[in-house]
């Protein structure tokens, strides 16, 4: 403060300003200092991190979706491939407005509301440079629009991709599955760029699922220098992308094809094998969705459409559904019989039944006397009662799980359901109940709480055939000599003998014998009812469609010296004789002589109303004018006559059931508690 | 006069201010050639022509001689204050903010010419002040004022970035001037109290950037944009920088405003810290010289111009650097001489005008030379 006086004067000031300029220029080199560290500090210290962001900014990745492997059959013909396709995406960075946007793509693409919507949802919740799908599978000449429009439509990028084709479509649906984009759940657990790179597509189910990575491939990608408005300056690396490897089945491509056509209007399922080495030769199940339509996003009306069918389109009944056998297990029985002892000369009386107690339970003849291989041939339920009731079918069940049924087999398919075989330990666990001797007399003969999916028939039939312990596989590789079972030649001779019968000398199926010169086929023949019958009451042509019995059958071919065996399973088909054995011989036929074979389908499908694609897309035709006569959008269609086929069940029927237990996600070996079919009586073709 | 080959009017120009002058705007040009794609069009030739013009203009003002200076002072703040306070009834009519009247060929800022009228109008205030009254009341309320009302039009427009130039170019005038110093410890201390009022009178868009600048990650594509990509620009530019011609942030328009505002980070993209380091001791060079022409003068008012001026000068350029470089909120200040634009490279000219009028003055008085 000594200062302040002299501050007074001019000189003091004077003075004093020179302090204080001092000051000012301490403080300003200060600061000049300050600016020179942060500098340093964001220039030096960060220069990384700031230039990975520069770099960042500077150029663009964008991923170029891989090549899906193919799904090709035993001798490499496509099963599934992919399709070069137009499609239009948008860049949200770069799209000044989407409702300056969206008119002209309506105009043009003929986008629907839905499109609309989607595309709205998909924009709200894209990232920068995450590209929208506008659509897919455009025409060369909405292609070509597009282009030409491009001036007036920032942020839309036409781009030529690829598309999952399947040239047999619905034939093989349950097979390969279907591919679609992957959904948010799936994203959020990978957090893999690729998998929102509009044009990926996942495995939504079947093979296309289970061996998804396999068929994936490497994503390939660019690099381009982009401006902040999204220009591009120029392309620099390009990484070209790895294709998916191609997966090779034991599947016979033209015999999935015939057996899934050969179907028809039925609801069913065939399983082929090659019985000595268990490749899975043919696993068709109908009726079927169309995988094709399936991978482009299928509409809302579609969708409605196949899971409100009572054919269940959208099950893979080869594998998810279950059914009491029927008579087809008998064989089994038989060589169960054989172990403990029983000759199979034996003779018992037919006289229309057996009595056990105070109940009798009905043969459908009166067989007179039958040993082993007629029992078998004429598929006599008393013989099998007596027998079965004589050694137990705790016995019986042993031979059963020897030959796969209930057993748990390790396929690629996203759900398996693996049946039941009861016997006394089981029911106890199950229901705290004793086994009982009508349990025995029920299970012996395929009914009762017998529970099997086709899949398993047909592996129990190649097991039959071939006397081998074979293991099924639908992935080709490597061949494996499957291991013999413990079953003596001699007794399986009985049960060849006794289903070359049923087949080739006047048995339950002797009208299914192949129309072959030098090749036949051994068979059994089962039926399995749908519901606990009054009286002598059968599940027939006067019930409605969802009460009738299954039809069954199993078989090999050649008898004499095996190579194909089969199940066929008709749903509510009424017998196996009548609606599954026509239905095996055509298509082991065509294992032979397709062109025979063919010409056989040829005319039933005149019959039917075309192929399973013109039937489909007439069906889907009808349903949608149905679908907007309901929404009083035009006047009540006129129906497409579709002419009726003879011998096949109503595909129109309105009530809805399911054929066996339906199907669940998660694949379960024990069927639900209330069993689909709980007779205690059996039937017989 | 000394015999030479370079004739003596060159000579004796003061080449201490006008090379650094020369080489920062000769470096301006060369970044916004760069920041147009490599072309001269559209903005380093005619920057290069205004500068020319316009040091055409600093070199005859400093011919002015220094008690014109004083005679100016009063009529041109007041001038100005009116030209302010017009500009501002202009915008109201307008329905906006406006900040300029248009002249034809320059469009005239009234707050630009302000940043220098208040140095000039508060040093001949406290000339004209005899030195004993330094501690009457007379000595603060008075320049106060004087601040104060060409601040609040400025603040009204609203530009924030110039109303505040103004104050502190007023305030270290009055600093200078030999007030008691318990005054600004005082006064700063009150300031920082009225902080909050400050923040409630604030327009949106203001307190947005100031709470952008205290975190602009938080809006990386929002108003934070400008900080984050300036950041990016420099931090890349490391010490050597990307090279000439070779910035993406700048080339690929991620920064915003890159030839103007941003232009440092522009240039430091491209020449790194050690350019950046040239272009600041250029501009440290420029405010030592006017500190030194104000320690020179002989007089109150050449001490108190000369120092105001320099003070000036540099808020102008630091304030824009530290608002580059995230160390001050985004307030749409030039740097003077480098960025594009006409307003802020008259100022400085005449700025540059003033301070060679004080040397002349100095040099002719014939001390310390």
């Amino acid at each position: 403060m000594r200062f302040r006086q002299s501050n007074l004067t001019e000189a003091g000031q004077r003075f004093s300003f020179t302090r204080r300029s001092l000051l000012v220029s301490a403080a300003q080199l200060g600061l000049g200092g300050v600016l020179i560290a942060r500098a340093a500090w964001l220039a030096i210290a960060q220069n990384d991190k700031y230039t990975l962001l520069s770099e960042s900014n500077r150029v663009q990745l964008t991923l170029i979706p891989p090549r899906r492997g193919w799904i090709v059959d035993r001798h490499g013909q496509p099963l599934a491939k992919n399709r070069s396709d137009f499609r239009v995406d948008l860049i949200p960075d770069r799209v000044p407005s989407l409702d300056a946007v969206l008119p002209p793509l309506i105009e043009t693409l003929g986008l629907t509301t839905e499109d609309v919507q989607r595309i709205r949802t998909d924009f709200e919740k894209a990232a920068g440079f995450q590209p929208v799908q506008v659509a897919e599978k455009l025409e060369w000449e909405q292609f070509a629009a597009i282009n030409l429009r491009l001036p007036e439509l920032p942020g839309v990028v036409p781009a030529r991709g690829l598309s999952r084709d399947y040239p047999e479509g619905a034939a093989v649906a349950h097979l390969v599955g279907y591919v679609g984009s992957a959904s948010a759940d799936q994203y959020k657990e990978s957090h893999d760029p690729l998998l929102i790179t509009p044009g990926f597509k996942v495995g939504k189910d079947g093979l296309e699922k289970t061996m998804d990575l396999h068929m994936r491939g490497k994503a390939g990608a660019q690099r381009s220098e982009v401006t902040a408005r999204g220009k591009l300056v120029r392309e620099l690396v390009k990484r070209p992308d790895i294709s998916g490897s191609t997966l090779k089945l034991t599947v016979e491509g033209g015999l999935q094809a015939y057996a899934s056509r050969r179907l028809g209007m039925e609801s069913g399922s065939v399983v082929v094998f090659d019985c000595q080495n268990g490749d899975i030769l043919t696993m068709a199940s109908m009726p079927a969705y169309d995988p094709n339509s399936f991978s482009d996003g299928i509409s809302h009306d579609e969708w409605d459409m196949l899971s409100k069918n009572d054919h269940l389109p959208l099950m893979n009944k080869s594998l998810q559904a279950l059914y009491p056998p029927g008579s087809t297990v008998k064989p089994l029985a038989a060589l169960a019989l054989q172990r403990h002892g029983i000759d199979p000369h034996e003779t018992i009386y037919c006289n229309g039944g057996y009595r056990l107690g105070n109940r009798f339970f009905r043969c459908l003849g009166r067989h007179g006397s039958v040993d082993m291989p007629t029992a078998l041939m004429k598929s006599c339920n008393t013989y099998f009662y007596a027998m079965g009731h004589r050694i137990g079918y705790d016995k019986i069940a042993v031979v059963a799980r020897e030959f796969g049924l209930g057993q748990e087999f390790t396929l690629p398919f996203p759900s398996q359901r693996y049946g039941t075989v009861p016997d006394s330990a089981w029911k106890m666990r199950k229901y705290k109940q004793a086994w009982s001797q009508s349990d025995t007399l029920n299970a012996t003969i395929g009914q009762g709480y017998l529970l099997a999916s086709p899949f398993q028939l047909a592996m129990m039939a190649a097991r039959i055939a071939s006397g081998k312990a074979i293991v099924p596989r639908v992935i080709n590789g490597p061949l494996v000599t499957p291991p013999p079972l413990n079953i003596p030649p001699e007794h399986l001779a009985v049960v060849h003998d006794g289903m070359n019968r049923v087949v080739n000398m006047g048995g339950t199926a002797a009208r299914s014998r192949l129309p072959l010169d030098n090749v036949t086929m051994a068979g059994k023949t089962g039926t399995a009812q749908v519901r606990r019958i009054a009286g002598s009451q059968r599940g027939g042509d006067a019930m409605p469609w969802k009460y009738r019995d299954h039809g069954l059958f199993v078989c090999f071919a050649p008898v004499d010296n095996p190579r194909f065996a089969a199940a066929v399973v008709i749903d509510h088909g009424m017998g196996g004789s009548r609606a599954a054995a026509p239905v095996a011989k055509d298509v082991l036929t065509y294992l032979y002589d397709p062109a025979k074979a063919m010409d056989s389908l040829l005319a039933l499908e005149k019959n039917w109303g075309g192929t399973i694609k013109e039937r489909m897309e007439r069906e889907a035709a009808l349903y949608r004018a149905n679908k907007a006569f309901e929404r009083g959008e035009v006047p009540l269609p006129v129906t497409v006559p579709v002419p009726a086929s003879g011998s096949s069940a109503d595909g129109n029927s309105a009530t809805s059931a399911a054929p066996a237990a339906p199907a669940s996600p998660t694949a379960s070996s024990t069927p639900p508690a209330n069993a689909p079919s709980a007779s205690t009586e059996a039937v017989q073709p | 006069m000394r015999p030479g080959i370079i004739p003596a009017p060159i000579m004796n120009l003061p080449w201490r201010l006008l090379l650094p002058v020369m080489f920062i705007a000769g470096f301006g040009c060369v970044v916004l050639y760069s920041a147009a794609g490599g072309h001269v069009q559209p903005w380093a030739f005619s920057q290069g022509l205004r500068f020319f013009v316009f040091l055409g203009l600093a070199i005859f003002l400093g011919r002015i001689k220094q008690n014109s200076w004083k005679a100016v002072a009063f009529p041109a703040y007041i001038i100005i204050c009116v030209l302010l306070f017009i500009v501002e009834l202009f915008g109201a009519v307008k329905g906006g903010s406006q900040r300029w009247i248009d002249l034809g060929f320059i469009r005239l800022q009234p707050s630009e010419l302000m940043k220098i009228a208040i140095v000039l109008a508060i040093a001949r205030f406290y000339d004209i002040m005899p030195a004993g009254e330094i501690r009457r009341w007379n000595a603060i309320w008075i320049p106060l004022v004087m601040i104060g009302l060409p601040a609040g039009l400025v603040l009204l427009q609203p530009d924030l970035g110039t109303a505040t130039m103004v104050i502190a170019g007023g305030i270290t005038v009055m600093f200078l001037a030999g007030l008691p110093l318990r005054l600004f410890i005082g006064g700063g201390l009150a300031a920082l109290a009225a902080l909050p009022i400050l923040w409630f009178s604030m327009h949106d868009y203001q307190r947005n950037r100031v709470l952008i600048f205290l975190d602009p990650e938080s809006d990386p594509l929002g108003t934070g944009y400008h900080i984050s990509q300036s950041k990016i620009a420099i931090g890349s530019g490391g010490i050597f920088g990307k090279g000439f011609l070779n910035g993406s942030q700048s080339h690929l328009d991620y920064l915003p405003e890159g030839h103007t505002d941003f232009v440092f980070a522009t240039m430091f993209e491209e020449w790194g810290l050690v350019g950046a380091t040239l272009l600041i001791a250029a501009y440290f060079m420029i405010v030592r010289y006017a500190m030194q022409v104000a320690n020179r003068s002989q007089d109150k008012f050449g001490r108190l111009l000369a120092s105001g001026l320099g003070c000036t000068i540099f808020y102008y350029f630091s304030v824009n650097i530290m608002m580059v470089m995230g160390l001050a909120p985004v307030v749409g200040i030039p740097l003077p001489m480098f960025s594009f634009g006409g307003s802020a490279l008259m100022t400085l000219m005449i700025c540059f005008g003033m301070l060679m009028s004080i040397d002349r003055a100095n040099r002719r008085s014939g001390q310390f030379i």
